[in-house]
């Protein structure tokens, strides 16, 4: 399951500068590595694929906060008790 | 007991929310709880792991919230704080549970051989994602799943949104060390995101992700 599927030359290239994708990404990569980065992205499809996916996944994550899901009804209950604050509105349990 | 009907619109302003808290109105902590406790339980659950835990971060957050808020000056927005107030607790916590691991557990380093799949290709926008919740739960589910070094940076840095820097300091590493675990856990959400769209191809053709049959 784990067998790299790079069909590049060279997997310890690949390994090097896949290593180095985060900080692309993040704009945190200095400019010649950047410029190096480049050159291996423009010849190794496998490596695109992998940044591809990798910043659709920060994007994702970058979202998932986005519509928190609603308090448990029974845990705002005591979080407002907690305060000291008139109860929620009840929700059928008595 | 029929419930309470607050108007929450009446404090829809930040500063009319705030001028409300300050005179103690009850209507006015109801209205901050509602907006708010949501995503501070959400986050605190990602940061420690245990529901009964962000249930007593949450508690804790709200109570050191109105303690604080006279003292509160307005140098960011209420959520920010609040939400800073939470991680902070989440972290305590977190070092009160673990005191002898604490941040610096070393889980960083890629085994030898492990490079990421290339051949799963998948195109999906981040909006859409966003409310799909099947989604959301795959995605909250292995964050949870992560190394507990991993998850707390990959929660701070990709969710909370927090810089490198702020991350490293929050959790008394070097920003070196954020990053390799930044990278390690990104890694392991998209192989999981991946395995979850199922968008495989096996020619290695980087752009055209299939759709799933």
């Amino acid at each position: 399951m784990t067998k790299p599927q790079h069909h590049h030359h060279s997997l310890e290239r690949c390994r090097t500068l896949i290593a180095q994708l985060n900080d692309y990404l993040d704009g945190d990569l200095p400019p010649d590595l950047c410029a190096e980065l480049e050159a291996h992205l423009a010849g190794c499809p496998d490596c695109r694929v992998v940044l591809g996916t990798l910043n659709q996944t920060v994007q994702i994550l970058h979202t998932l906060d986005a519509v928190p899901p609603p308090l448990p009804a029974d845990l705002e209950a005591r979080l407002l008790a907690r305060l000291a604050l008139p109860s929620a509105p009840a929700r059928g349990k008595p | 007991m029929p419930g309470l009907i607050i108007n929450l619109s009446i404090y829809a302003d930040e500063a009319a929310l705030l001028a409300g808290l300050r005179r103690h109105d009850p209507d006015a902590c109801t209205c901050l709880v509602k907006r708010f406790a949501p995503l501070v339980y959400a986050r605190a659950l990602r940061l420690v792991g245990d529901p009964d835990d962000a249930e007593g971060v949450l508690q804790t957050t709200f109570i050191k919230t109105c303690d604080a808020l006279p003292n509160f000056d307005g140098a960011s927005s209420l959520g920010t704080w609040i939400y800073r107030i939470a991680t902070n607790e989440g972290l305590m916590l977190l070092r009160q549970r673990r005191p002898q691991v604490a941040f610096d557990a070393v889980a960083e380093l890629l085994p030898a051989d492990e490079l990421p799949q290339p051949n799963h290709s998948w195109t999906i926008d981040p909006g859409r994602a966003a409310l799909n919740g099947e989604l959301r739960d795959q995605l909250a589910q292995a964050i949870a799943a992560l190394p507990e070094p991993l998850r707390v940076v990959v929660t701070l840095r990709d969710i909370a949104e927090l810089s490198t820097e702020e991350t490293a300091a929050q959790l008394g590493i070097t920003p070196g060390a954020v990053k390799v675990r930044l990278h390690r856990a990104r890694l392991r959400l998209r192989d999981l995101l991946a395995g979850y769209l199922g968008f495989v191809t096996e020619d290695d053709d980087d752009q055209t992700a299939a759709p799933p049959p």
